[in-house]
């Protein structure tokens, strides 16, 4: 019963913040509402039982990406693009995508319901090993030692990039 | 799920919350009196002596003409944001102590990942003083707003990567296993806590805790000479009153947990009748929180104002590349041992 | 009783309003942010299906994608500062140079 209105209310947080980020004409209002929209995906993953995905998920998302994204919407002004138009033209395109896009997840889901309507088990084995961060902690040294490497060379990478894309350039360069 | 509201569990929770958020409470509004008359010693002055004995009554005072100011929200301000962003920066603020440790049962709940939780809660501060900034319209919060993401996104870096020392030495992440993992002692008096296990993560964590908090020397946000008061400049009546509950709030929540995982937390000698060993504890930990708001106090009352290419240099190219360099060697250590 | 179903229903909702994000707003910064909300929702799945099968995996999926997405803020952000101060727009129609 809990778990249903937990569910629920996160859910309808995170959808209604969802929809309200993609139709907001001030872009500071859409970052609001994405920061609604992912701490509410933070509380479905509490309810799934990964903390430590949802505490990651808070510190990286909420208090990092985020604070850049609305760092950079107040470092470039935003007064003008809330008087622009707001949507292109090509939402027939959009439509038509986005229709396919429903009517193939909703196949997807009605061929697998019957393997996915039993709701999942907590067995006791999973408690007595060890706690949800220790169990992520293992695999990640563990199973998954090189994509965590490389994955830290995408981060490096992304740095690099992100410094050369927006420093300032030199007299001599341009 | 009615019977648990009726059960006795659910009513010492109740009354854990209550003594533990009243006492909050209490305590941040007299956090108020302590730095002025603190730093009014510092500064031979005699501070607030007026309401009261020793000016004791003064926070109330305050407090009061708080509540009775005029509620300004300036003309061109976005209201909606303009009115959230005090809410925002305090919630989190106060939402951390629902982890702390007060005593070995004086704790709302221990999780498992209570480190975790509390970071994530501290990151989401920034919000209220970038909405906030950001909301009043007006040239010194947003400037005053601008510096203070930047400010925080860098040194919260510092003050996570600060941690994971400690976190290697214990083994978890659960806040009051953190105190009971710095139990035992040294040659019988020495007690075995971790800043003497992690000197380095230490002076991190207190100049990273410093600089998150938005304290002087690293006020930049607020900057008063320059900024006026940087993203608060345009706030008045209680939604001022909530950013300085939500500072204040933060200045305990960083020097609680410096105290968790550096000092000890609530451990400490326990002596005489039994209700003073059930008491002894909390005395411990709020006493060793109120040594680090000293800290704090003498801090804002000596040390001059970073300038800001001084503060971005110092928190990136030199605290972080140490708290990497402390995380290594901690590391080898432990595998070793 | 809340089963896997849900939270895919869910996933979906959120990645199909991603998808709509992307292709109909025309400010750079809220297309950004669709991307965001489209890894969210695979990121709900993976830990559904985590929850679903006991197994951690998924978990540490969901961890890689959002180590991704803060790669993918940090360049897209980047991108977003050097557009700026070239075209002074945040209008992805407006970038156009390399159409031929």
């Amino acid at each position: 019963m809990l778990e249903l209105i937990l569910f629920y209310t996160f859910g309808a947080i995170a959808v209604i913040s969802g929809i309200l980020v993609i139709t907001r004409h001030n872009v500071v209002h859409s970052a609001a509402f994405l920061g609604a929209t992912l701490f509410a995906v933070a509380g479905i993953f509490l309810t799934l039982h990964a903390e430590f995905v949802a505490g990651v998920q808070v510190i990286v998302y909420v208090g990092g990406i985020l604070v850049l994204f609305v760092f950079v919407i107040m470092l470039i002004a935003v007064e003008r693009s809330v008087h622009e138009r707001q949507y292109n033209k090509q939402w027939t395109i959009a439509l038509i995508t986005s229709a396919i896009l429903i009517v193939e997840i909703a196949y997807g889901l009605y061929r697998g319901r019957d393997s996915l309507v039993l709701p999942a088990v907590v067995p006791p084995a999973a408690a007595a090993a060890g706690g949800n961060s220790e169990q992520v902690g293992t695999a990640l040294y563990t199973s998954y030692l090189l994509p965590f490497e490389i994955a830290s060379i995408l981060l490096l990478v992304a740095i690099v990039g992100a410094v050369v894309l927006s420093k300032k350039r030199t007299p001599a360069e341009e | 799920m009615s019977e648990y509201l009726t059960s006795s569990d659910f009513m010492i929770l109740m009354i854990k919350i209550i003594v533990i958020f009243g006492g909050v409470m209490g305590a941040l509004v007299y956090l108020t009196w302590i730095e002025r008359k603190v730093m009014a010693r510092v500064q031979m002055r005699p501070g607030p002596t007026r309401v009261g004995p020793f000016g004791l009554l003064q926070p109330i005072a305050d407090g009061l003409k708080f509540l009775f100011k005029e509620d300004v929200v300036p003309a061109n301000a976005n209201r909606f944001l303009y009115i959230a962003a005090p809410v925002v920066s305090l919630i989190p603020a106060l939402l951390s102590f629902s982890v702390i440790p007060f005593g070995p049962w004086l704790q709302v709940t221990d999780l498992s990942v209570g480190l975790l939780f509390i970071f994530a809660i501290t990151s989401l501060g920034v919000y209220g003083i970038v909405l906030g900034g950001w909301a009043s319209n007006s040239k010194y919060p947003l400037m005053g707003a601008m510096r203070s993401s930047a400010q925080m996104i860098s040194y919260e870096l510092s003050l996570t990567l600060s941690v994971v020392g400690v976190l290697m030495i214990a083994n978890t992440l659960s806040l009051n296993q953190l105190v009971m993992s710095q139990q035992r002692t040294w040659l019988g008096f020495i007690p075995r806590w971790n800043i003497f296990l992690q000197p380095v993560a230490f002076l991190i964590y207190v100049v990273s805790a410093v600089a998150e908090t938005n304290r002087l020397p690293f006020d930049l946000a607020e900057s008063e000479q320059e900024l006026v008061a940087g993203w608060h400049t345009e706030y008045s009546s209680l939604k001022f009153a909530m950013f300085m509950l939500a500072e204040y709030a933060n200045m305990v929540t960083v020097s609680a947990l410096a105290t968790i995982m550096f000092f000890g937390g609530w451990s400490g000698p326990l002596v005489g009748p039994h209700w003073l060993k059930a008491a002894l504890p909390t005395f411990w930990f709020v006493s060793k929180i109120f040594l680090f708001i000293f800290f704090y106090v003498l801090l804002r009352s000596t040390i001059p104002r970073f300038r800001y290419d001084q503060l971005m240099n110092f928190g990136w190219k030199v605290l972080l590349p140490l708290s990497l360099a402390n995380i290594l060697a901690t590391s080898f250590v432990v595998a070793i041992s | 009783m809340v089963t896997t179903f849900h939270y895919l229903l869910l996933g979906a909702a959120l990645f199909t309003i991603g998808v709509i994000g992307v292709l109909t707003r025309r400010n750079i910064m809220i297309i950004l942010m669709s991307i965001e909300l489209m890894m969210n929702a695979v990121n709900i799945n993976l830990i559904a299906f985590s929850n679903r099968l006991q197994q951690v995996t998924g978990q540490v999926f969901a961890i890689f994608v959002i180590t991704v997405a803060a790669a993918e803020a940090a360049v897209g952000l980047g991108i977003v500062i050097a557009m700026f101060k070239n075209k002074e727009t945040m209008n992805i129609n407006e970038i156009d140079l390399m159409k031929w």
